[in-house]
């Protein structure tokens, strides 16, 4: 029989795809079913917003970055605020920090849920984007019911909140965290003894400790390898130390074991959530008093010469922030989110830069994928979870 | 541990490099000449009381007029020693200052954040062996993020995909094709 | 309403319709649109909870996405569009079959948005022709079924 000839085939993929979370576009060399390289190209999202950034001023910036990864605006908002207010050197009063880690917590569970469901759907279990949308939907009424909008609640002000909690705040949260739990086990029910789940996560993409610290994949990635990295609990921010969690990982490294950490992270933000709505009064302190970035309140406003002259220069010029730099990170649904801002001592910010994990993570990818089949891309590519926004900015 | 200690540290593993502590809010930033990056960073990496085994991201900021202009900071970590670090290098902009190492050897993550830099910023960094657009078309002109580049730029929106082989390139590639499948 | 049913048989065997055959393609047409699986964005997400049970677009006719533009109709531009998915765009819009329609779903797709700057299109109907602008920042799941449903008004009102 004479030799058989064969050559590898090159497939594109995206940036139109169903299953590429967006649009991420991977160039793929096959041998078969094998993958024997792989070229990400990015950028199909790249909307410019560190440049608009430095066009607004400091307070109109939340609204910009909260757009960046749109399944984790408060995280986004979160790390920026934080870094804007380390270079005024603002300190929080303890309410406005605990709620900041509610909304932050009730975030990762939201951007978990459209990940389990996506991620699920992508494998086959079509039916679990239903049930993690529907209780998705939860928290977004939850958002609503905070700041009047689903998705980017800009709720996250520099100085503090921008209003205070709404009356069934509480009620709403409490519901929605005693309903949560059993909604964890339905979701494992569904996926984590099921065969043909199993089958297509476990040995899938593997990625050891070493080379996901080597790609700067700090988050849920690098945890499924085995780190324990965790912001909350290397660097705590906003009160995160006062709070008892615990930091799942797994040592696997592949698509199953960075499922379980995303699934047990959800429980333990259900936990710190309950911690954070006792210490939550349903009124009280909702931003610090510094006259410099928070007006004065309404009544003062209305009776007093001086506070409407200062609630006019933060309306209409806003604020300064001295000279200098900052870099504040947060522990977001993907990894380490942080905003790296610098301000030339004016009333907008000179350079406002996100640290992306998706970028990180689609390096990355080329390493995870290769010599796997070419079935599994998708899998791994829902188990890094990626957002392409987050990634292009 | 602060500025000063981690440069006494850095002094004795790159000797005859000139360092300088910057100013900060937050953690400890340390300014490193271009010349001495790459062993500064593999001291960083490597010294047991700094390890800072994950390079966190690279970006730059342009300080137009200043001169030097550029500002590439990498912020890294240490995940044993639980500290951080961010690293100024300064840039000029001019051809021949205006030239990096890469830091690919020492944290491979490295490779994506400066194809971003010199895409955002046109700041070039030798030995990287990838330097192409990352963000922005392959055919795009000029480098969005450095303060002399508008925000809002006046030019249609291109609706076609420019062919990327040349007609003689295509040619060539039928008569391989037609070659291979004599054979 | 252009079709009148008729029942000439009292024990109901014959039941028969008489409509113009324009009339009965585009009731064909807007009752089950299948949009394109085309997502850029934010309101992607948006779109995808519209698909889910709490909205339910089902409702309409219109939760079959597809992931080829090859078997759908509509293209729902969700989100916004940057000079480097301008082309792939276009040609996910070319390759979809007549009679095709585009939503721009969100204020960056129709008009840029907040994003005023070089990297993204200022409107997409520089792009592809747009019917249906749905505002918003996402626009909610209601705003985009309204605009779904203004969508089938202008098939039923449009010539096959």
């Amino acid at each position: 029989m004479a030799e058989l000839r064969t050559e590898t085939m090159t497939v594109n993929m995206g940036p139109q795809h169903p299953s590429t979370h967006g649009v991420l576009r991977l160039v793929l060399e096959l041998d078969g079913e094998t993958i024997k390289s792989c070229m990400p190209t990015i950028g199909y999202l790249h909307t410019g917003i560190e440049k608009t950034a430095e066009q607004k001023k400091w307070q109109q910036v939340v609204p910009l970055v909260e757009r960046m990864d749109y399944l984790a605006a408060q995280s986004n908002s979160l790390a920026y605020v934080l870094s804007v207010e380390t270079l005024l050197g603002l300190e929080m009063p303890q309410r406005v920090k605990d709620i900041r880690v509610l909304l932050a917590e009730l975030q990762r569970i939201a951007s978990h849920l459209v990940w389990i469901g996506t991620h699920a759907m992508e494998i086959g279990a079509v039916s679990m984007l239903f049930y993690a949308i529907r209780e998705r939907e939860l928290l977004l009424n939850i958002n609503e019911l905070v700041a009047g909008f689903r998705f980017f609640p800009s709720y996250f002000r520099v100085g503090g909140l921008r209003e205070d909690l709404p009356r069934g705040f509480h009620d709403a949260v409490t519901a929605f965290l005693d309903r949560f739990p059993a909604k964890i086990d339905e979701f494992e029910g569904l996926l984590t003894k099921n065969d043909m789940f199993t089958h297509r996560t476990q040995g899938v993409g593997v990625i050891t400790l070493d080379e996901a610290l080597a790609w700067g994949l700090v988050g849920p990635i690098a945890r499924g390898s085995g780190s324990d990295y965790d912001v909350r609990k290397y660097f705590p921010y906003t009160g995160y130390e006062t709070y008892d969690f615990k930091v799942p990982t797994a040592t696997e490294g592949d698509v199953f074991a960075r499922y379980r950490v995303r699934v047990e992270e959800m429980r333990q933000s259900v936990l710190i959530s309950r911690q954070a709505l006792e210490r939550v009064t349903p009124s009280g302190a909702w931003a610090c008093d510094d006259p410099r970035v928070v007006p004065p309140p309404k009544d003062k406003v209305y009776t007093e010469m001086e506070a409407l002259i200062q609630h006019f220069l933060i309306y209409s010029q806003g604020f300064t922030v001295p000279v200098g730099d900052a870099y504040v990170p947060v522990e977001g649904p993907r990894g380490e989110h942080g905003c790296y801002v610098v301000s030339d001592g004016t009333n907008r910010p000179w350079r406002v830069k996100m640290r992306a994990p998706s970028f990180m993570a689609i390096q990355a990818l080329p390493k995870v994928i290769q010599n796997g089949m070419i079935a599994d891309v998708i899998a791994v590519i829902g188990s890094t979870d990626v957002v392409m926004g987050d990634c292009d900015r | 541990m602060d500025a000063s200690s981690i440069l006494d540290t850095l002094k004795t593993a790159v000797p005859g490099a000139s360092y300088e502590a910057g100013a900060s809010v937050d953690f400890a930033t340390i300014y490193v000449p271009a010349a001495s990056l790459v062993e500064t960073c593999r001291a960083l990496r490597d010294t047991p009381s700094l390890r800072f085994n994950v390079l966190i991201e690279v970006t730059a900021a342009d300080y137009l007029p200043r001169e030097p202009r550029f500002e590439v900071v990498y912020h890294v970590l240490s995940i044993p020693n639980r500290l951080r670090l961010r690293v100024k290098v300064r840039v000029a902009s001019n051809e021949v200052d205006g030239v990096l190492p890469t830091v690919q050897s020492i944290w491979p993550a490295a490779g994506w954040p400066e194809r971003e830099v010199w895409d955002m910023f046109g700041i070039i960094f030798a030995g990287h062996g990838d330097l192409r657009r990352l963000l922005m078309p392959e055919d795009w002109e000029g480098h969005p993020a450095r303060k002399d580049y508008p925000v809002q730029i006046r030019k249609a929106a291109q609706t076609y995909e420019p062919l990327e082989v040349t007609e003689d390139e295509f040619k060539a590639n039928i008569e391989r094709d037609r070659l291979k499948r004599a054979h | 309403m252009n079709a009148h049913a008729h029942d000439h048989s009292p024990d109901g065997e014959f039941g028969f319709l008489t409509t113009k055959l324009e009339w009965l393609i585009q009731w064909a047409r807007r009752s089950a649109i299948w949009p394109a699986q085309f997502g850029l964005a934010c309101c992607a997400i948006e779109m995808m909870s519209m698909a889910t049970s709490r909205y339910d677009v089902a409702r309409f006719g219109a939760e079959v996405f597809r992931g080829s533009p090859r078997q759908s109709d509509l293209m729902i531009v969700a989100g916004r569009l940057s000079r480097k998915m301008a082309p792939a765009m276009r040609r996910v819009y070319d390759q979809m079959p007549d009679p095709k329609w585009v939503i721009s779903m969100g204020a960056c797709a129709s008009v840029g948005g907040v994003f005023d700057n070089y990297a993204i299109v200022q409107g997409v109907d520089q792009v592809v022709p747009v019917d249906v602008y749905v505002p918003g920042c996402p626009p909610r799941p209601e705003s985009l079924i309204y605009g779904l449903v203004q969508l089938q008004q202008k098939i039923a009102r449009s010539r096959a």
